[in-house]
């Protein structure tokens, strides 16, 4: 794992008797995508509103890069929050190099990075107007410049694709990479699962205030996967003794023969040598489907969800 | 620090720039103005309409003196008609009335015998002029009956005034008080007036953030209080740009009106003139009494009290525009405001009726003192306090420096009481705000 740029330990936030985080601790590697997914209501805005020093933990402690994160940090941190919002009557340029002004950068750098992104968007046309006089997706567009044009070390986007066409969410998602590759770390939280699958390095699924799923998503996957292949097999000779193997071998189960001398059947390999059982079928028989059933993130969501209970 | 001039900035600018805030900055003093303008020429229109008209028939002719158009505006000896006739043509013609005076055996029965015709009854300011006249026709007839020289009779009822001084000798003048007064609420009145609307500015801006939802980003860069004084700061170098302009404005409209229209003060000093009953030494007296008032008047302590006045007013805005901040924060919408108003603009309201009825009697009384050391009511009632001067007997330093101490005490409060409730509150949506739910954001 790269070196953490946040590590979190021990975090705990109650309002009024009810417990938002509960002892919560994980840590954020540097320059990757991670995924804060839950239900709603979980605790996920409560961890990203202490991240962004908006409230404040009861106990536990935050190293931000190495030392307890402060005041200072927030210029170093863009915030992409789930309910968006500008100005409306405000001119976006200026705008834009307001908010890059209040963390903390100067007039000049704001305006040279407003130009970059601008001409990257193609909307230099927009630095005038008014953002009442925008579309949704437009006004999403210029919300996500505003989180990054100071240059953050640490992204925290919140449902980031929401109100973009998918076009436009293309365009979106490979910022974010490319904001990854340049070294910026992202914490994405969404319920659009497939994003997470295809951006996250890694995952926390926070469920009733708690972790508890964390971890890289492959490896994530592999540990819950049920072990079991899906096979369809071509019986070329001396279908008796196959017959006769597949139902004296522990490990398969679920068998169906199917019309010419087709066999689909699933072979349990958790605790079995899957290569010698495998060569034994293929002696007879030659292969036609093998396939190693990967349970997708939403499955990983739903499955630990109910597992702890709703 | 910076983040705080950067929050400033952008307020003012915000403000300033408001549409309607420019439409409220020029056109109100040039509707003040329209108005004031259209006062003067009701009345001057008033003065010579026909409808103002009063017709004289004197048959005793011992009174044309007195009637004449030189001494009373707007009237016409109509001698050559008779009561009927004159009757049936007042009637017809657009006129105010028809003063009939009987021919008799002696003044003293033609005045007896007076009678002023009219549609409507006359008021009481109309009819007043015409019985002065006739007054001071009949006393110029008794004195002459009696004997007596106009010029003894006037010194017999030469007037008189009690001299009032102060225990140090000095010369105080009598109805001083009233314009001190006076002076002192319209101070206390200028505050209420700019706290209402500039806080009520305070409160929208907070609303403003909270439902465009871009509170939640600005607060991820810069802490909620910071967020508070900038917008208070803000709105009110904006208010007070408004103010210095409307000031600017009202001046020179004020200059340009009385010269270009020639609607001068002479002409209201000629009026006062008329009212007075045309005793040229009354009015003498009247300009002496009143270059006196202007002497006294340049005579207050300005320095002082400009500074004090600042300190006040600006100690008061602070309090309570803090508290409409809060406000902003607690609600989602403008309507829901109205139920916190009323609390709001309570204390400002019994500050100014505590003002009238106690400063105006005894400013230094107890009453006056101690509503201008209590918090919530200090400005203002300060504020009218301050013009009667500052010293012993007189507002007396301890009680301005325990006022400034309170105050500036409970704006500390308020402002902790404030950022508490607009820290939870900006990112509370969607719920209706109970003074309830607020005491447990104080508390969390």
């Amino acid at each position: 794992m790269k070196p953490a740029l946040l590590q979190i330990d021990n975090l705990t936030k109650t309002y009024q008797g009810f417990k938002a985080l509960d002892d919560f601790s994980v840590q954020i590697p540097q320059a990757s995508i991670y995924g804060l997914l839950g239900p709603n209501g979980a605790g996920k805005t409560t961890l990203i509103r202490i991240l962004n020093q908006i409230i404040y933990a009861d106990n536990g402690t935050i190293l931000f890069n190495g030392h307890p994160l402060n005041a200072e940090d927030v210029s170093q941190i863009g915030y992409l929050p789930e309910e968006r919002g500008l100005y409306r009557n405000m001119k976006i340029g200026e705008q834009l190099v307001y908010l890059a002004t209040l963390k903390g950068m100067s007039v000049e750098q704001a305006k040279a990075q407003l130009s970059f992104w601008f001409e990257k968007f193609q909307i230099q046309s927009w630095i005038d107007k008014k953002v009442s006089g925008l579309s949704k997706g437009m006004a999403q567009k210029v919300q996500f410049i505003s989180t990054v044009l100071h240059r953050p070390k640490l992204l925290i986007l919140d449902e980031p694709f929401s109100g973009f066409d998918p076009v436009n969410a293309e365009v979106i998602k490979n910022e974010i990479i490319e904001l990854k590759n340049n070294g910026t770390t992202v914490i994405l939280s969404t319920h659009r699962m497939e994003s997470v699958q295809e951006l996250c390095d890694r995952i926390c699924l926070i469920h009733q205030s708690k972790k508890i799923l964390e971890g890289e998503v492959y490896d994530l996957q592999q540990q819950a996967k049920d072990r079991v292949y899906h096979i369809r097999l071509q019986i070329n000779e001396n279908r008796p003794s196959l017959e006769k193997f597949i139902s004296s071998c522990e490990a398969i189960f679920d068998v169906n023969f199917t019309g010419e001398n087709k066999v689909d059947l699933k072979l349990n390999y958790a605790d079995q040598d899957a290569d010698a059982i495998l060569k034994d079928l293929l002696s007879t028989s030659s292969l036609l489907h093998l396939e190693d059933q990967i349970p997708s993130v939403q499955e990983l969501f739903v499955r630990n969800i109910k597992k702890h209970g709703n | 620090m910076n983040k705080l001039r950067l929050i400033i900035k952008r307020e003012y600018l915000a403000r300033i720039r408001n549409r309607s805030f420019i439409v409220m900055t020029f056109m109100s003093p040039m509707l003040f103005i329209v108005m004031l303008a259209l006062i003067l020429w009701l009345i001057q229109f008033n003065a010579t309409n026909s409808d103002t008209k009063v017709w004289i028939l004197d048959e005793s002719a011992q009174f044309e003196e007195v009637l004449s158009a030189q001494t009373l505006s707007n009237v016409e000896l109509i001698n050559q008609l008779t009561l009927d006739e004159a009757l049936a043509e007042v009637a017809e013609k657009e006129v105010m009335g028809l003063l009939y005076i009987p021919k008799a055996d002696s003044v003293e029965q033609s005045a007896e015998g007076a009678v002023m015709y009219s549609k409507s009854s006359f008021s009481i300011q109309m009819i007043t002029p015409f019985e002065l006249a006739i007054k001071s026709k009949l006393e110029e007839e008794r004195l002459k009956n009696l004997g007596i020289d106009q010029v003894q009779f006037d010194e017999v009822t030469r007037s008189y005034s009690l001299k009032n001084q102060n225990y140090q000798g000095e010369l105080n003048l009598k109805g001083i008080n009233e314009i001190k007064a006076f002076m002192g609420g319209a101070f206390g009145y200028l505050l209420m007036m700019f706290i209402i609307i500039y806080g009520g500015l305070v409160m929208r801006s907070v609303i403003e953030e909270k439902s465009s939802r871009i509170i939640e980003v600005i607060v991820s860069s810069v802490k909620p209080i910071e967020l508070m004084i900038g917008k208070i700061v803000g709105t009110t170098l904006a208010g007070l740009t408004q103010f210095m302009i409307w000031i600017g404005i009202a001046f020179v409209l004020f200059v340009l009106l009385f010269i270009g229209l020639g609607l001068g003060l002479d002409g209201l000093f000629e009026r006062e003139q008329l009212t007075l009953g045309n005793d040229n030494e009354a009015f003498l007296q009247f300009s002496q009494q009143l270059e006196g008032y202007i002497q006294a008047v340049l005579q207050f302590p300005w320095e002082s009290m400009a500074f004090f006045f600042m300190l006040f007013f600006i100690l008061g805005y602070l309090i309570y525009s803090s508290l409409y901040a809060a406000i902003g924060a607690a609600v989602d919408q403008e309507t829901d405001t109205q139920q916190f108003m009323f609390p709001i603009v309570l204390p400002l309201i019994f500050a100014m009726y505590i003002g009238f009825i106690s400063v105006f009697d005894a400013p230094h009384g107890d009453i006056a003192v101690f509503f201008s050391i209590f918090p919530f009511t200090a400005p203002i009632v300060m504020l009218m306090r301050l013009p009667f001067g500052i010293g012993a007997n007189l507002v007396e330093v301890w009680q301005l420096i325990l006022s400034l101490i309170l105050s500036f005490t409970t704006f500390l409060g308020i402002l902790w009481l404030s950022a508490k409730i607009y820290s939870v509150g900006i990112l509370m949506h969607g719920q209706k705000p109970s003074l309830k739910k607020i005491f447990r954001w104080i508390k969390s």
